[in-house]
């Protein structure tokens, strides 16, 4: 149900997002979501790929320095309050959203959300006690 | 089995260290002899000696006593850049077996040149140096420094062979390469830059190997200065211990003086390098004990003979005796040059005092570099710090956070207000292993 999110430190300056995206390209691998969270001199890349390992192998060999963590993918109806659901079921439980981004999926009229928790198993506990499936890691690469 | 070895290794000397043990009145006799001889020598065949000598209204006869020397002009590396390429060589080049050069980051490198004899004092006095580290045939030794037109690498190649160790010649670079030789050979000592050895300790980590698990006992570490912390963080993460070897090209290269087990000073083989401290505004000897430039002169070089050469490290000559009985006096480590103080907006900089806040926020000695800019009249200094990825965190909020930490600490213990940018790794420029510190793009 975790599925691993790779993260990629990049100074803020022209032509630094191109280098590590243009390398999975060359090597086939798909970038299923990215999302850059930037300050003024830096940013993170946060990218879910489909061959995570390989990706990961990659870039640490092309001196990148990466990191793994493991998210949480949640598919919602593409609607007004389709997300509210969803915090609705962490709502008073203490479980706190470290970050999280959404993307639309093109094949149907869902959205995406990925969420990084600081607990990850607590939180598929409640959200699965809501009657909510985080998506596997195959589920979410082929959707 | 390894440690009692190493105990009959400490009783009975390495038969090339013997010289380490002269005795006083017999060391001085030599010297002095020595020191006529290299005199004449570079006043019979390298015409800007001569022309110095002369100007002074002095000759090699004119040396009755080892005091007589600081009469004798000094040398320094822009006498080296001047008389580019071969200006300084009191060998024909047909007696010249080897050249070497400095990685020269400003403008034309150093060229330094060496004759059979010389390459075979450079061996005996690097034998002096790992036989005094406690290593000894039998040990499997790495050696990372590059191998090339820097002296490290072939330098403490031959010495490594000569003390007759099994040497696995790496060369620089390729960390895990590196890493995997270490482990899989079974390596014994490592020779390379502190702080290179320092991205071996992290690199490995990411490896997931324990340096501390290895049979790697011993690291001896020069080229570049460093510092009392970073030898407790190098000890305390691999397990090792840590020498400083001192050496310079203008002189013969690494093995000028070495730490022995005592690790109180570095012993100076004064039998072929006659050590001097003097101010580096006055250029007036200082007695032993005092701090100030250290000025060495080549007693047995062939090739190259270096008079009084200015090295610009700061340091002390140690004249009481060891514990470890070698009568060679030592140098206090050298934690800085006298010409790497920075000055700015009116106060005194060390890099020194940079990597120490590093270390103490981090943990451990990321690459950084120091970038001196004026703007509008005012000197801004920026220290640019890679990101490990032991720093790096996917939450913006951790990495703004260690932002602010560093530059809290750097703040504090240079006094000034500092600007800290965070880096990708890799991405500070490296020459030979050695990390060039500071960028002064400071003009006037």
């Amino acid at each position: 149900m975790k599925i691993q999110q790779l993260s990629i430190f990049a100074e803020n300056k022209p032509g630094h997002i191109a280098a590590p995206v243009r390398l999975l390209a060359q090597e086939g691998i798909d970038i299923r979501s990215l999302y850059l969270a930037d300050t003024q001199q830096y940013g993170i890349l946060r990218m879910i790929v489909s061959d995570w390992q390989k990706a990961a192998a990659l870039l640490e060999a092309h001196e990148f320095v990466v990191k793994v963590t493991e998210v949480l993918a949640v598919e919602v109806a593409d609607r007004p309050g389709g997300l509210t659901d969803i915090l609705d079921a962490l709502d008073g439980t203490g479980i706190n959203i470290e970050y999280m981004y959404a993307f639309p999926n093109l094949c149907g009229n869902q959205a995406i959300l990925i969420f990084r928790f600081a607990d990850p198993d607590a939180a598929i506990a409640l959200l699965q006690a809501a009657g909510i499936n985080p998506l596997a890691s195959n589920e979410l690469l082929k959707s | 089995m390894m440690n009692s070895v190493l105990e009959i290794g400490a009783a009975t000397h390495h038969p090339a260290s013997e010289p380490d043990y002269t005795p006083i009145g017999e060391l001085r006799a030599m010297q002095l002899q020595r020191l006529r001889a290299v005199v004449t020598r570079a006043w019979q065949h390298v015409a800007l000696f001569r022309s110095r000598l002369e100007g002074r209204g002095l000759s090699p006869a004119d040396i009755g006593s080892l005091d007589d020397i600081a009469s004798l002009p000094f040398t320094t590396k822009a006498d080296l850049r001047d008389t580019y390429p071969y200006g300084l060589f009191a060998s024909p080049m047909k007696d010249i077996v080897r050249l070497h050069a400095s990685s020269g980051t400003t403008g034309k490198p150093i060229v330094v040149a060496y004759t059979q004899e010389d390459i075979a004092v450079w061996t005996s006095v690097l034998v002096r140096c790992f036989a005094g580290c406690g290593l000894h045939r039998g040990d499997i030794m790495q050696i990372a420094y590059g191998y090339g037109l820097f002296t490290g690498g072939l330098g403490a190649h031959y010495g490594a062979e000569g003390l007759g160790a099994t040497v696995v010649p790496a060369s620089g670079g390729h960390a895990d390469r590196q890493i995997m030789l270490m482990k899989d050979f079974g390596v014994t000592a490592m020779c390379c830059t502190p702080t290179y050895f320092l991205h071996l300790i992290d690199r490995a980590a990411e490896m997931g190997i324990d340096l501390r698990e290895l049979p790697l006992r011993a690291g001896i570490f020069g080229a570049e200065p460093w510092t009392q912390s970073m030898r407790q963080h190098i000890e305390k993460m691999s397990g090792i211990e840590a020498f400083d070897i001192y050496g310079l090209s203008e002189i013969i290269g690494p093995g000028v003086g070495c730490e022995c087990r005592q690790h109180e000073g570095l012993h100076i083989f004064e039998d072929h390098f006659y050590p001097e401290i003097v101010d580096p505004e006055t250029g007036q000897v200082l007695p032993d004990g005092c701090e100030g430039e250290l000025v060495l002169t080549t007693l047995s070089k062939q090739a190259m003979p270096m008079i009084r050469y200015r090295t610009r490290d700061i340091t002390r000559l140690l004249a009481e005796p060891c514990a470890c009985g070698r009568t060679l006096r030592r140098i206090a480590r050298i934690g800085r040059r006298s010409d790497d103080m920075l000055i700015v907006r009116g106060v005194n900089v060390f890099p020194s005092q940079i990597e120490t806040a590093l270390l103490q926020t981090e943990g451990t000695l990321p690459h950084y570099q120091i970038i001196l800019t004026r703007v509008q009249g005012l000197d801004q200094l920026e220290v640019q710090v890679e990101v490990t990825p032991h720093m790096f965190n996917d939450k913006i909020g951790a990495l703004q956070e260690l932002h602010n930490k560093l530059q809290s600490s750097l703040d504090r213990v240079l006094g000034i207000r500092v600007r800290v940018a965070l880096v990708e790794a890799h991405t500070i420029e490296r020459s030979e292993g050695k990390a060039k510190r500071v960028i002064d793009r400071r003009t006037s």
